[in-house]
């Protein structure tokens, strides 16, 4: 799918900061446009700018206020945004290893109960999807996916969790995500990976990069538990598939 | 090698110098220190590079003690009282602990955090070019959480350079200026308006990550859920509630409520350094007036070194304008019998 051809609005984010918003909904085609935009700011650096990082719908591009100044990124901003580049990224694609229900992931049951099937449809669908890291981000390697089917959308929880593991696997909205350091989530725990997509002390400490292509694959309890211990020694565990 | 003992320490304290920027795509935050002019002021005045690690030390007191040789430290930042075995010491100057001796910083009196340099730095591993802690990433070095009683950090033996003073411009209590966006037309034209026109006071709840503010219900257009979108540091977001939060710089990287208005850059530390229940405002200014400040900003933190003076051996008019409004009979000329804070700790203790 072609990158939207939209123009995206400039908003300003204080004074070394640029929002460049290419919608305000979750919009796959924005999130092509966001990694696009992403991948030509890294082939074609302007001097000033520090650090771009993509959103869903928007690219939120840090600078430096003393060495360029708001007009003139924008321009630059835009132009870059209009001028014909690759829109589609050498994607890689990594399989995700799940231990889903039990304790693994303790909504899995309320969330078929919720669409009225079975706990293993539920897997079977999420299994059988294939996802973008649409963004990372509210903690390191927290990574939101799209590409969920339609039949497993589900509004957040009312009262978000303060604490859901480290590693979970859950779907939130029309949203998943791989979440890696324990914290509060909003969304239904259907699973646990032992992926971890920060470590400190591994090469590479980050996984996973927006833009790339993610499925899942079940692994029962005995299999986690060797691959958390695996992982946990430093061995990244999820397969790099293409 | 010397060690400077962290002998006692409230919360909110850690080691933190510029922050670790560029890694924000992979939800990582930058952290790094609330009020950059404080340390790159404490900094400066015992040589070091002006983001270098530092201990931020929070509201409340806390006491360091030099161990195996003398330590050279610099205070500056929030304003506190401060003694090294009773005998008062001044902040935003340097000062050699000898072995043994133990400097004491009270609560602050005005301003939330101040910085400890240490001649030579603090020696650590950095982690993406940083020891700033981010203890919900396990970042941070020698220790990566708040600092504790009892903690030890290997320093520099003291140099025996001249200790010095810096003379830093009179802290502004102006309104906080901000720029609309990156979401205000989420905002009616009265919301903003009651956002500027209001008085402000940070909660007590607040911490490294967010000032909640507390003032009057700033309501939004379309309801309080948008899509995530990228944060920086003065992000003034607006959750459901209605009472503002301004993110700070131990923040998630993204965020999912709409953000009426964004702290300058050049007011981002005196903001961070306004102390729980004290009454500010907000002001709203131009692009090019807050790109303007943000350069001014820069060039004041990159001539702080020339800020820098000879400690205790010059007339200072201030130590003597002091002293007569104290009534004590001081001398001018001699820093260590002039004791810069009238006011007793009780006073401001939280």
């Amino acid at each position: 799918m072609a990158a939207t051809t939209t123009l995206p609005r400039l908003l300003p984010s204080g004074d070394s900061a640029i929002t460049v918003e290419y919608s305000r909904d979750i919009d796959d085609g924005a999130n092509r446009s966001v990694l696009a935009l992403d991948r030509s700011l890294t082939r074609a650096p302007i001097a000033g700018v520090t650090e771009a990082v993509p959103t869903y719908r928007s690219l939120l591009v840090h600078y430096d206020p003393v060495q360029i100044d708001f007009d003139t990124l924008s321009q630059r901003l835009l132009a870059l945004a209009t001028s014909p580049g690759e829109t589609t990224a050498s994607a890689r694609r990594w399989r995700i290893p799940v231990a889903y229900g039990g304790e693994h992931g303790i909504d899995l049951e309320d969330v078929a109960k919720t669409l009225s099937t079975t706990p293993d449809e539920i897997v079977a669908r999420h299994v059988a999807g294939s996802y973008r890291v649409a963004m990372i981000g509210f903690t390191p390697g927290w990574s939101y996916l799209s590409g969920l089917e339609k039949s497993l959308h589900m509004p957040r929880r009312q009262n978000p969790r303060l604490l859901t593991p480290a590693g979970t696997i859950s779907i939130g909205g029309v949203q998943t995500g791989v979440q890696c350091l324990a914290g509060p989530s909003g969304w239904h725990l259907l699973g646990r990976t032992p992926v971890r997509t920060y470590q400190l002390h591994r090469d590479p400490t980050f996984l996973l990069e927006p833009g790339d292509d993610v499925t899942f694959s079940r692994i029962d309890a005995k299999t986690f538990a060797e691959q958390d211990r695996a992982a946990e020694a430093g061995e990244i565990v999820a397969e790099l598939v293409a | 090698m010397p060690k400077l003992v962290i002998a006692s320490i409230g919360p909110a304290s850690s080691v933190q110098d510029g922050g670790r920027p560029g890694s924000q795509r992979y939800g990582l935050v930058p952290s790094g220190a609330m009020d950059r002019h404080g340390l790159a002021a404490a900094n400066a005045l015992v040589g070091n590079a002006a983001f270098a690690a530092a201990i931020e030390i929070g509201p409340f007191s806390a006491s360091f003690t030099a161990r195996g040789g003398p330590v050279r430290v610099a205070l500056a930042g929030a304003q506190r009282n401060a003694d090294i075995a009773k005998r008062p010491v001044a902040s935003d100057s340097s000062m050699t602990l000898a072995d043994g001796e133990t400097l004491t910083t009270g609560f602050a009196r005005s301003g939330s955090f101040s910085y400890l340099a240490i001649e030579g730095g603090i020696p650590g591993e950095p982690m993406f070019g940083s020891l700033s802690v981010n203890a919900r990433a396990g970042l941070g070095s020698p220790y990566p959480r708040p600092l504790q009683a009892g903690d030890e950090l290997q320093v520099a033996a003291a140099s025996g350079a001249p200790e010095r003073r810096i003379e830093l411009p009179a802290v502004s209590d102006a309104p906080i200026r901000v720029v609309f966006g990156p979401q205000d037309d989420e905002f009616s034209d009265e919301a903003k308006a009651l956002f500027i026109g209001s008085d402000w006071k940070i909660s007590a709840t607040s911490d490294r990550m967010g000032y909640r503010l507390e003032g009057p219900v700033i309501k939004h257009l379309h309801g309080h859920n948008i899509v995530s979108d990228g944060t920086v540091n003065g992000s003034i977001q607006v959750p459901g509630n209605g009472a503002p939060i301004v993110l700070m710089p131990d923040r998630g990287t993204s965020g999912g409520y709409p953000k009426i208005a964004t702290v300058i850059s050049a007011d981002f530390g005196r903001f961070a350094q306004i102390s729980a229940g004290r009454s500010f405002r907000f002001k709203s200014v131009s692009m090019v007036e807050a790109q303007a400040e943000a350069k001014k900003f820069a060039e004041l933190l990159r001539t702080l070194p020339d800020r820098l003076r000879a400690d205790g051996t010059e007339f200072n008019i201030e130590a003597l304008a002091g002293a007569n409004v104290a009534g004590h009979a001081v001398s001018a000329v001699d820093a260590g019998t002039w004791h810069p804070f009238a006011h007793s700790e009780s006073e401001q203790a939280p």
